[in-house]
């Protein structure tokens, strides 16, 4: 298989850099000092893309790579493959489920907690002296909570599934309503608004959900709502989210996503209810490394004529 | 007739006087007056000592010979044997903490005086702290907020990787009804659950270790649930700490002292361990400050019980159980103190 040419797109763990170059011919688009040239340079044998979630196939680089069988993302989300056209010309695309629902739900939960309690203020209350000149602020339980997940998927039923260990009621909206789940349907973002006290975005991007959650929905979330968002940045309106912050509109927000990362809108860094992760949703040791194997499991079985592993197209 | 009589309206009922109400002294300010002081001075008269000019020996000599009952908190003077000693008429104390390390309770048993905590008002918000510092240490939110908030992550790319939470083992020191909210937290999370304890819990099917160093050698977490007493005290030293590897955290939400804390901030300043996340230190409000050169440490200012919602239960149940006791009903939180 070394004599297989694949493109990987981005830099990504150096172990997954390592097993794919054991394997296969990997062509480095970042260190091209102009990515078209090489991409045209290479056109006729690159047959494998391993990209990620910030940089996919569009319809462009499709179009101008005629051997492309397979694309491999080190990722659950695939807003940036143009799976139509994919799926126009036959080419597989692979992508990182399972493995990480755990991880992106944890960090969900985290968020909720560390703006609810406001973790990362008081860390910074501590470091600079501060209590050594009196007591912190109260701030908000979140036991009993009532928790709205947009998108009941994986990610969200398992965002689901640990809120309920702090007794919080759990509502939803989703494409469809899910037969099979005790949990309250709401058939309008804005209605699951108006109607929990924590809102978490968790369903996938597409041209439907770009800016699901926009300054109508933020106005009923409420000055003492809180938005949490682990899908895209693109879920949220961001120059809404800033003013609505800044205005008091929206109590507070946690957020590992954003419209133009890794590119975060200083109007609030100085706000204490939000707090700024820079897109760490899958980011521990254990789950790269699940991941990676799932992108280089995927390319192996796809040249040896094996069922692919996780196939989404 | 009326009309030519200017109407007068009815008399104002007499105004209870304060000194009309049940005394209570406190001899410091717990932290639930800073937002429910009126709630209970519309109850109760209340003796303020730390309002008197007079050393507090002097002041509880000169006023508060017939005083029954007490409110205290965490904070403030120990009530000691000494204190005690001065208030001869003395039969309740009320603390507005779950804990009770502050008072002598073998001076009370003596005297039978019975006490009264916050009971389990505010388990769920300490135990909802407890896995909140834990995910922040593990998934080092506090550590990448900040290093967002410094501009970092355009210029310097990604933040180190954090490590999973799911499947880690977690040993639970001290299974009260804290550490049991705790465990429940946590396996949703898909960690597994062991625990040190007093004495086994038999309504828990969670593996029970008789010594907290066994627990340590068989967890990825330690998280300090249990009260402070002389046997707790320094319990987990660098041994303990030791016992659970170089990946092992500490997450401490009961009471500084039960932590050796010298020991700790060398085993995480040399990196024997993997990391913290502390609510309590053994000096409050000061900490080591070389714990504020570490992203591996999560630190809070004695919050955990900070919460509008619990500060409004607590206020509910300090002053439900000293209305308890003035009107000769049963207490709503007593400790048993055998």
């Amino acid at each position: 298989m070394e004599s297989i040419d694949v493109l990987m797109l981005c830099p990504m763990i150096s172990y997954l850099e390592q097993e794919l170059d054991r394997r296969f011919n990997v062509l480095k688009l970042w260190t091209a000092p102009e990515k078209s040239q090489f991409i045209k340079d290479h056109s006729a044998t690159i047959r494998a893309i391993a990209g990620d979630g910030g940089h996919g196939a569009d319809a462009e680089m499709i179009e101008a790579l005629p051997r492309l069988e397979i694309v491999s993302s080190f990722s659950v989300g695939v807003d940036k493959i143009d799976l139509e056209k994919c799926r126009e010309k036959g080419i597989r695309v692979t992508y990182t489920p399972d493995v990480l629902t755990d991880e992106v739900a944890d960090l969900a939960i985290g968020l909720i907690m560390a703006v609810l309690r406001r973790l990362c203020e008081s860390d910074r209350y501590v470091r600079s002296g501060k209590w050594k000149k009196g007591d912190f602020k109260l701030t908000t339980k979140f036991t009993g909570k009532t928790v709205g997940i947009i998108g009941l998927g994986r990610i969200g039923m398992a965002i689901a599934k640990r809120a309920e260990a702090f007794n919080c009621p759990i509502c939803y909206y989703s494409r469809t309503e899910k037969p099979d789940t005790k949990y309250k349907y709401y058939p309008s973002v804005l209605e699951l608004a108006s109607n929990c006290e924590i809102l978490v975005v968790a369903c996938s991007l597409t041209a439907e959900t770009r800016h699901i959650v926009n300054r109508e929905v933020m106005n009923a979330l409420g000055p003492k709502g809180v938005l949490i968002n682990i899908g895209r940045g693109p879920h949220i309106d961001e120059p809404e989210l800033v003013s609505a912050l800044v205005e008091g509109r929206l109590g507070g927000a946690g957020l590992d996503v954003y419209e133009h990362e890794p590119e975060v809108p200083e109007e609030l860094f100085g706000l204490e209810n939000v707090v700024l992760l820079p897109h760490v949703g899958t980011a521990t040791v254990e789950t790269r490394k699940a991941m990676a194997d799932l992108v280089v499991g995927n390319l192996e079985a796809h040249f040896s004529n094996k069922p692919l592993l996780t196939p989404l197209v | 007739m009326a009309s030519d009589q200017a109407t007068t309206p009815p008399p104002p009922p007499p105004e209870i006087q304060s000194h009309d109400l049940p005394k209570v002294i406190l001899l410091h300010p717990p932290p639930v007056f800073k937002y429910f002081k009126d709630h209970f001075s519309k109850k109760f008269h209340l003796l303020k000592a730390w309002e008197s000019p007079l050393p507090l020996h002097e002041f509880l000599t000169n006023h508060a010979h017939s005083i029954q009952a007490m409110l205290c908190s965490g904070t403030g003077p120990s009530i000691s044997a000494d204190i005690l000693r001065l208030l001869p008429s003395l039969r309740l104390v009320v603390t507005t903490s779950a804990g009770l390390n502050h008072i002598d309770l073998t001076e009370c048993r003596n005297r039978g005086i019975s006490i009264a905590n916050a009971g389990e008002v505010f388990s769920e918000d300490v135990a909802d702290l407890a896995v909140g510092l834990l995910i922040d240490v593990f998934r080092k939110i506090s550590a990448s907020d900040r290093y967002v908030r410094h501009g970092l992550w355009a210029t310097k790319g990604d933040y180190p990787l954090g490590s999973k939470l799911g499947g880690k083992r977690i040993g639970i020191v001290g299974l009260g009804s804290i550490g049991f909210q705790v465990a429940k937290r946590l396996e949703a999370f898909g960690c597994n659950i062991s625990y040190n304890s007093r004495k086994r819990k038999d309504l828990v099917s969670y593996p029970f270790y008789t010594n907290v160093c066994e627990l340590a050698a068989n967890s990825d977490v330690l998280i300090i649930c249990c009260g402070l007493t002389e046997q707790t005290r320094h319990m987990i030293n660098r041994e303990v700490l030791l016992a659970m590897g170089k990946e092992g955290i500490v997450v401490n939400i009961g009471r500084g002292a039960i932590i050796h804390e010298k020991e700790l901030v060398q085993c995480l300043v040399q990196g024997e361990i993997g990391g913290a996340g502390l609510d309590v230190f053994e000096n409050e409000p000061n900490v080591p400050k070389e714990l504020f050169e570490l992203d591996n440490v999560v630190l809070a200012p004695h919050m955990a019980v900070f919460t509008t919602e619990s500060f409004k239960d607590l206020c509910d149940l300090m002053i439900g159980n000293l209305e308890a006791f003035f009107s000769k009903k049963p207490l709503l939180s007593p400790v048993m103190n055998e």
